[in-house]
């Protein structure tokens, strides 16, 4: 953990799962522990089918797990208390508009569920996203429906807001649009954003905290600069005799003849000094993208399951 | 990917137009933003006692982090750049840029970095110093 986050952003848990699993007949869901902490945003990176969606319905209620607990803002996920679930807002894909309506039909009918619906924000989010109110859905791109779901969800104003694959299919353009509003609702403290999303690029940009699932797992949860930080490539000139030191997560990722590249994912500044003494030349040590250190964690995750 | 990381932060700027930040830039985002702040205090358009936007408010303007703003904050606070108080924010500091602690450790590893490869490609320590008077020379042309 890097100290930044030390005092954390938020004291308070706004969610947390505690020992979550679900078992269906292809897919097993193993004992995630998570919590997201209240004025954060937070990434769950994972490839399709990882477990990242089943996550998000348990938390949300939809599905029971087999084990384990949910809290959601203090209280139980399962609880049916609507005061509880006023205050989420929950975005997926495949949720269903009615396609013969207006985007305004849509906005009447959430206001007249959701007391705490703005009615001036919803305009706002009009406009920003160049959504026309009289429009109806049938006549949306891809892009313009999901940012109208994203519209009904936003404009309630929910504490906490649960996200799946939001920006999935978005033109440039327009997941900038949609990141640009997340980090605008996030300007007050009290609110939190549980985000999914397959492109690290999304997460790195706007995420406080970062968690890679993948196979039903959760392989690896820190904070994001945690993630930039404590990963490091090196490539090194070394003769076949050569024995890597013994350095808590330093790894051999490749070797062509003499040269070698090694990823750690626990970095040191003195760990350049340590491969040098071992006998190596060092040619090169660089910081590695959030997806690289995805694609590395991943394989390692993989590996050590196989063992 | 590539294509779309060079829009990535074209379309929001104009809000705070006085930071602009590239994903293309290999440097860390709050690097990016430590850098941009000194520059504008040090050329004046920051004078002491300005208030900086809240974390929350900047990380909203640049649709980035809130951990990327905090942590561009503090290490500006700790190198004397801005000062913040609990609960009023924070504001460029009377005498800024006393030790720019932050930027002569980014030269102390460029340093060794350049000593690292001039060593590997076999040059000698004076062929080492003229290079760098050079590129001194050079940096010292473009800025007028």
């Amino acid at each position: 953990m890097s100290a930044v986050l030390d005092p954390p952003l938020g004291a308070i848990a706004a969610a947390s799962l505690r020992g979550v699993s679900k078992t269906y007949r292809h897919f097993h869901l193993r004992d995630i522990d998570l919590e997201f902490a209240t004025g954060t945003v937070n990434g769950l990176i994972g490839p399709n089918g990882a477990g990242k969606s089943t996550i998000m319905r348990i938390m949300m209620g939809l599905v029971r797990p087999d084990r384990g607990t949910v809290a959601m803002l203090g209280r139980p996920a399962s609880s049916s208390e609507s005061s509880a679930k006023r205050e989420i807002g929950y975005f997926s894909e495949d949720m269903r508009l009615y396609k013969a309506e207006t985007i305004a039909f849509h906005m009447q009918f959430v206001r007249s569920l959701f007391p705490d619906w703005d009615e001036r924000y919803a305009e706002e989010l009009l406009d920003r996203f160049g959504l026309i109110a009289k429009q109806k859905i049938k006549g949306l791109s891809q892009g313009q429906r999901v940012k109208a779901l994203l519209l009904l969800v936003l404009a309630r104003r929910p504490k906490l807001l649960i996200l799946d694959e939001p920006t999935n299919g978005l033109d440039p353009v327009a997941k900038q649009e949609v990141l640009s509003e997340l980090m605008q609702t996030v300007k007050d403290e009290a609110r939190t954003i549980v985000y999914s999303s397959h492109h690290t690029q999304d997460i790195e940009q706007i995420c406080d905290t970062i968690t890679f699932v993948d196979r039903g797992r959760v392989i690896a949860s820190d904070d994001r600069d945690g993630f930039l930080n404590g990963w490091r490539r090196f490539r090194l000139q070394a003769p076949g005799s050569w024995v890597p030191p013994q350095i808590a997560g330093l790894r051999a990722e490749a070797s062509f003849g003499n040269l070698r590249v090694m990823t750690i994912d626990r970095y040191r500044p003195d760990v350049e000094e340590q491969l040098e003494a071992s006998g190596a030349t060092l040619e090169g040590s660089e910081a590695m993208t959030l997806e690289e250190i995805f694609l590395a964690t991943v394989t390692r995750g993989r590996e050590e399951c196989r063992r | 990917m590539t294509d779309e990381s060079v829009t990535v932060y074209s379309v929001y700027m104009n809000r705070h137009s006085w930071i602009s930040l590239s994903q293309s830039d290999p440097r860390a985002l709050y690097l990016q933003v430590i850098e941009q702040i000194q520059r504008r205090v040090a050329v004046g358009d920051l004078p002491p006692g300005t208030e900086l936007p809240s974390i929350r408010q900047l990380a909203a303007d640049l649709s980035v982090s809130v951990i990327t703003i905090k942590r561009a904050y503090l290490e500006l606070e700790r190198e004397g750049t801005i000062t913040t108080r609990q609960g009023k924010g924070s504001v460029v500091a009377d005498r800024p840029g006393l030790q720019s602690s932050m930027a002569q450790r980014e030269l102390d590893e460029h340093m060794n970095q350049a000593a690292r490869l001039g060593i590997l490609l076999g040059l000698s320590k004076s062929e080492m110093q003229r290079r760098i008077a050079e590129a001194y020379e050079k940096s010292q042309r473009k800025r007028k």
